[in-house]
């Protein structure tokens, strides 16, 4: 991988990686009465590694690829099998918490080890490792793809990549040393954050400059929705993490707001997360990798720009359902259940549109378990955002607000639609970036399927068992007007739930390890597909534009 | 409830920045051929189309009856 950087590209990567080295360093030294040194001396490994592989290859002859007839997709390989990688980790987290709520036991006393550290270790695992190498990995190669053009430079892909995975280990090592700042997939404390922006304009910067060079004069819709992820969470993140820290040589950090007004620019962040890094950025996913899977162009292309359009104007202004019943005036809580509930038009129109340009081709969903995963991420899609703009209605919500239906919620969108999309894209695309002719093992595709499938559904069938159950109880009164079950008593009632809970969430992380095993088998023993490249390389009108190694 | 004096304007700055991409979708002739936008990514050939700078001077563009 290294033989394909220029010279003056492995200076500059070394240069970074050598100013990361200094500031793990500075950090390691600032915070050394502190858990911020400890996060130092991990920057400074990580920025270390990276500068020993760079410089290890500094002076190795430069590449004789020729940069104009091919894309670059080393960082999209790396991105994949890290997501991968998060994925059985982060899963797996998953299953433990999910297991220590049935059997508290399994915390086995430490303090790294409780369910309030390990929760986000799974959260942020989930969504910002496995979801967000995904959506890095996939934005690479269909940014390059829908433009017919390379990306700009070498550097910057690897950087925003590596750069983000570096975020991701300090988030999720921090949380095990108890540093958080409590904000819900927003724990990471301000350096971390500081670091996330940094990345983050450099990827938006890389996508604008990759499609200032497309060859192709459409933007195709994917992009579109690659942007608004990008864009979006940018802004997000930023609001939501104005805090000052409490001393530069700590972790520690105060929100710049307080009270009911942090709780909105909380949920502000939070649903908009949901919304623009779990929806919008997983949209192109879907249409980029379904219409390619299924051989066939999207249902109605005129519908999915008026679906982008209509996702990014109303999403916006969801975010303080997660609010009803609070300090927050009683104006605000409408105006976000009012969009909650409009959402559903965009929504849908994106499921029916992907369901749609299945149609006529059913008989490749029922050979086909990758199509088959985007078929039915489709339908959790569809089934998920129904619900969602269902438990936004305030009297719903009263109901189900604080229960374990919202956690059946979110993991239908996060397992049903985020993850199955997300397998079915990398079963997709592997075989493709890495030219080879067919996955190892299409029966462990298929195994994937199922277990995934059946894991999601027992995962949310017992949620909502769960969640009704317990808010039904939460509000039953006896004659005489005093509450008729203790919080002991809901404990108990959703305690076989909460084992099959764990049931699922083990059989949905199987097949994670399945589809990870699968992935480098492919890579490892499935043939080349020969002729690598389908045109003749001898040919004038083949010939560089530009000379070799420019 | 200051806090929305912050979350509405920003909010609405992200709206009118996503509306000024809209309009510019529109100038730009972004939705000329719809269907073939679609098809085309269909394509198989796995490379880049030769740079626009590349191409032939735009005199030599071959001129449509």
């Amino acid at each position: 991988m290294m033989s394909n950087l220029t010279g003056a590209e492995r200076a500059s990567a070394m240069l970074i990686t050598g100013i990361g080295v200094v500031i793990g360093l500075t950090m390691a030294i600032a915070g050394r009465n502190d858990v911020m040194g400890a996060q130092g001396w991990i920057v400074l490994a990580f920025s270390a590694v990276l500068f020993f592989v760079v410089a290890n290859a500094l002076y190795h002859p430069e590449p004789t690829e020729d940069r104009t007839t091919s894309y670059y997709d080393d960082p999209t390989k790396v991105g994949i099998l890290l997501a991968l990688f998060w994925a059985v980790v982060a899963m797996g987290i998953g299953v433990w918490v999910a297991a220590q709520l049935a059997w508290p036991n399994l915390r086995f006393d430490a303090a790294w080890s409780s369910f309030g550290r390990i929760r986000p270790v799974h959260t942020s695992g989930v969504i910002f490792g496995f979801g967000g190498n995904a959506l890095i990995a996939t934005s690479y190669h269909i940014m390059q793809r829908t433009s017919r053009a390379r990306m700009p430079d070498q550097v910057t892909p690897w950087f925003v990549l590596l750069g983000f995975n570096l975020f991701c280990i300090i988030a999720a090592s921090g949380y095990l040393m108890g540093v958080t700042q409590s904000k819900e997939y927003a724990e990471p404390e301000w350096y971390a954050d500081i670091w996330l922006v940094v990345v983050w304009v450099a990827y938006f910067v890389l996508y604008i400059r990759t499609l200032a060079r497309r060859n192709e004069p459409h933007i195709y819709v994917a992009n579109w929705y690659y942007l608004a992820f990008i864009l979006v969470v940018a802004v997000l993140h930023i609001v939501n993490n104005l805090a000052v820290p409490a001393s530069f040589a700590g972790a520690k950090s105060y929100s710049a707001f307080s009270g009911v007004q942090d709780a909105m620019t909380q949920w502000w962040y939070g649903h908009n997360a949901v919304a623009f890094f779990l929806t919008s950025g997983f949209l192109g996913m879907l249409y980029y990798f379904l219409p390619k899977r299924a051989e066939r162009p999207i249902y109605s292309y005129r519908l999915s720009i008026l679906s982008f359009w209509g996702i990014t104007f109303f999403y916006i202004w969801a975010g303080s359902h997660h609010l009803h019943y609070t300090a927050l005036p009683h104006w605000v809580q409408t105006l976000g259940m009012t969009f909650s509930v409009m959402l559903l038009i965009p929504s849908w129109a994106s499921a029916g549109n992907a369901l749609m340009t299945l149609n006529g081709a059913w008989h490749k969903v029922r050979d086909d378990a990758t199509l088959r995963f985007m078929m039915v991420a489709a339908v959790f899609y569809g089934l998920s955002t129904f619900e969602g703009s269902f438990m936004a209605i305030r009297p719903v919500n009263a109901l189900s607000h604080y229960t374990d239906w919202t956690i059946g919620h979110v993991h239908a969108g996060a397992m049903g639609w985020v993850a199955l999309i997300t397998f079915g894209s990398i079963y997709a695309l592997t075989p493709v970036l890495w030219r080879r002719e067919r996955m190892y093992s299409g029966m462990a595709v298929e195994w994937h399927f199922w277990l995934a499938l059946a894991g999601t559904v027992i995962y949310v069938f017992a949620m909502w068992n769960s969640g009704i159950t317990q808010g039904l109880m939460w509000r039953t009164y006896t004659e005489s007007g005093t509450l008729r079950f203790s919080f002991t008593d809901t404990l108990i009632a959703m305690h076989p739930y909460y084992i099959a809970r764990a049931l699922g969430g083990l059989m949905f992380l199987i097949g994670a390890c399945i589809g990870f095993w699968n992935v480098i088998m492919t890579i490892r023993h499935v043939p080349n597909l020969s002729p690598e490249l389908d045109y003749p390389k001898s040919s004038k009108a083949t010939e560089p534009a530009v000379p070799v190694a420019e | 409830m200051t806090i929305l004096a912050i979350l509405i304007p920003v909010t609405l700055l992200m709206g009118i920045v996503g509306l000024g991409a809209f309009f510019w979708t529109l100038r730009s002739d972004q939705y000329e051929d719809l269907s073939g936008d679609a098809e085309r990514i269909l394509f198989d050939d796995d490379r880049p189309l030769p740079a626009k700078n590349a191409r032939p001077p735009a005199k030599f563009k071959e001129t449509t009856p």
